[in-house]
């Protein structure tokens, strides 16, 4: 029972991890096809602008998370307009200019502000059950991460801008030839996807310890996420959040934290092997089939 | 008033032109066709029309403007309707959605047709809420065209109306885009090598072969099978 309780703590805070560190990226790679790999860099930069608002500012830190935001949007529309829009159409060099800004920003980040950080106070107090105790803010980021993933549908399905991206996505000739501005579209979702970037790095700063070299960890984490997930960014995010951190959580309350991520990338290689579309391609093809058989 | 004029216009992919000095004017409220036989250019010169493919040489002038420099999205805007060829809706959106995308071609304010678009195709009304991609090949084609007419363009170029559609539904098809022209005075230029689209819809006509504009057809020629038959893969 109470090692029961661990474990559904332990995957809550798994899951939520792989689902706000990926859906960034799921957006920019399935709308743009373009591969962030700075993407854990913004992550850190959130993280970093969270620290910053709290301590140096003296925010607190719901405002310290609002500022991180805004601050890795404004950084991501910036990084759009300098570097990303030269490289449309163009999967290798967009991949080599993001790895040379990952670079850039961590070892920036290291010059400007050192190796470590204060850690900032985690929100909401624990709970305690026999001889453990487990913070309540693992289930509030649970509940973060499906609050963006319904936050993401809604933003596709019900906007005019979702609706736009979509429709570029779809056929990107016949949009622009209808008029719309296919290039606004792309400068938004990389703000987009870098805004929640930065959220995932404000959620996590609490929890984790805030260095300039954390985007590694998460880049591979969210990675992991999409490529399992497949073609469907809100479906498959959450699905394949919710399969991998089941994996992550078990193995790692198990075995511990370095036989965790082993095993995930096991899992990864296993299951692309099965559906080379991931998780989202795989029911695709299952609903098609259905729908042709109740024909 | 001339609408839309292409004067010595080149353009291709690459370093090889598909098309080759074409000259062409339209006046308001005509109805022109492009005919010719497969591979001779045509989807080439609607793709250089609505800005998608950028000519090596001459001048597109539109409303009186040069619009050769222009974005697709740019000349969308400015009015411009554009039905591809084939079914070229967008399939995971559903068919309201899809009209929506249609409100950007709209040059002056905030017209929007979608009453007289579900008049005339009262199946896109029906199926507002379904994705483009589950309706049949002519339904499909009844979407671009409501989806080009939605923001109320005063150009609507349409790319082989008779592409993939079946027979029947192509002659209903051609006599929306007359009526269209009567009731809304949208002038249209069109690309076909269908005879049956061709006779019911244009006013005149322009023949291409390989890549140049060989022919100017009266209504009268268009009538006469003999005469316009040289110019299509009859």
């Amino acid at each position: 029972m109470v090692n029961g309780l661990n474990l559904a703590f332990q995957y809550l805070q798994g899951f939520s991890v792989l689902v706000l560190a990926a859906v960034g990226l799921a957006i920019i790679f399935g709308i743009m096809g373009v591969i962030n790999l700075a993407h854990g860099e913004f992550i850190m930069v959130g993280a970093y602008a969270t620290v910053f608002g709290y301590h140096d500012l003296g925010l607190p830190l719901v405002a310290s998370m609002a500022l991180a935001v805004g601050v890795t949007a404004a950084f991501g529309m910036v990084v759009e307009r300098l570097l990303i829009k030269r490289t449309y159409g163009r999967l290798f060099d967009s991949m080599v200019v993001t790895l040379g800004l990952s670079l850039v920003l961590s070892q920036g980040m290291l010059v400007l502000r050192g190796t470590s950080e204060p850690s900032v106070p985690t929100p909401f107090g624990t709970i305690s059950y026999g001889a453990f105790s487990q913070s309540v803010y693992r289930v509030a980021l649970a509940l973060a991460a499906v609050a963006v993933l319904v936050g993401v549908y809604w933003l596709f399905t019900r906007t005019e801008y979702g609706i736009r991206a979509r429709a570029t996505i779809q056929d990107e000739g016949t949009a622009r030839a209808l008029g719309v501005r296919t290039e606004r579209v792309y400068s938004t979702t990389f703000a987009i996807g870098s805004a929640l970037a930065g959220l995932a790095g404000a959620l996590l700063a609490p929890i984790v310890s805030v260095t300039p070299t954390m985007g590694g960890t998460y880049l591979v984490k969210s990675f992991v996420v999409v490529v399992v997930g497949g073609p469907s960014v809100v479906l498959g995010t959450g699905l394949s959040g919710g399969l991998l951190g089941a994996v992550d959580a078990v193995v790692t309350n198990v075995y511990g934290q370095t036989a965790g991520s082993i095993v995930l990338l096991v899992v990864t290689v296993v299951v692309i092997r099965f559906f080379q579309d991931g998780v989202t391609g795989f029911t695709d093809r299952v609903r098609d089939r259905l729908a042709r058989e109740g024909t | 008033m001339t609408v839309l004029s292409l004067d010595g216009v080149t353009a291709g992919y690459g370093s090889t032109p598909v098309l080759r000095e074409i000259d062409l004017a339209i006046e308001a409220g005509e109805i022109v066709g492009v005919v010719g036989k497969n591979g001779v250019g045509k989807t080439t010169l609607m793709k250089t029309v609505t800005g998608l493919l950028e000519p090596t040489a001459g001048t597109i002038t539109y409303d009186g403007r040069d619009v050769t420099g222009l974005t697709a999205d740019a000349r969308a805007r400015s009015g411009i309707g554009y039905i591809p060829q084939g079914r070229d809706i967008f399939p995971d959106l559903t068919v309201e959605q899809n009209l929506r995308m249609g409100e950007h071609v709209n040059a002056d304010g905030d017209v929007t047709r979608y009453e007289e678009v579900y008049d005339l195709f009262p199946v896109l009304e029906e199926r507002a809420g379904q994705d483009g991609g589950t309706l049949s090949g002519g339904q499909q084609q009844m979407l671009a065209i409501g989806r080009a007419l939605v923001g109320d363009p005063d150009l609507l170029l349409l790319d082989e109306p008779s592409e993939g559609v079946q027979p029947s539904i192509v002659d209903q098809i051609s006599e929306d885009i007359r009526a269209i022209n009567d009731e809304l005075g949208t002038t249209v230029l069109f690309v076909e090598q269908n005879l049956g689209v061709i006779q019911t819809m244009a006013d005149r006509c322009y023949a291409m072969e390989r890549g140049t504009i060989v022919d100017e057809l009266t209504s009268a020629e268009i009538a006469d099978e003999d005469a316009i038959a040289s110019h299509l893969a009859i």
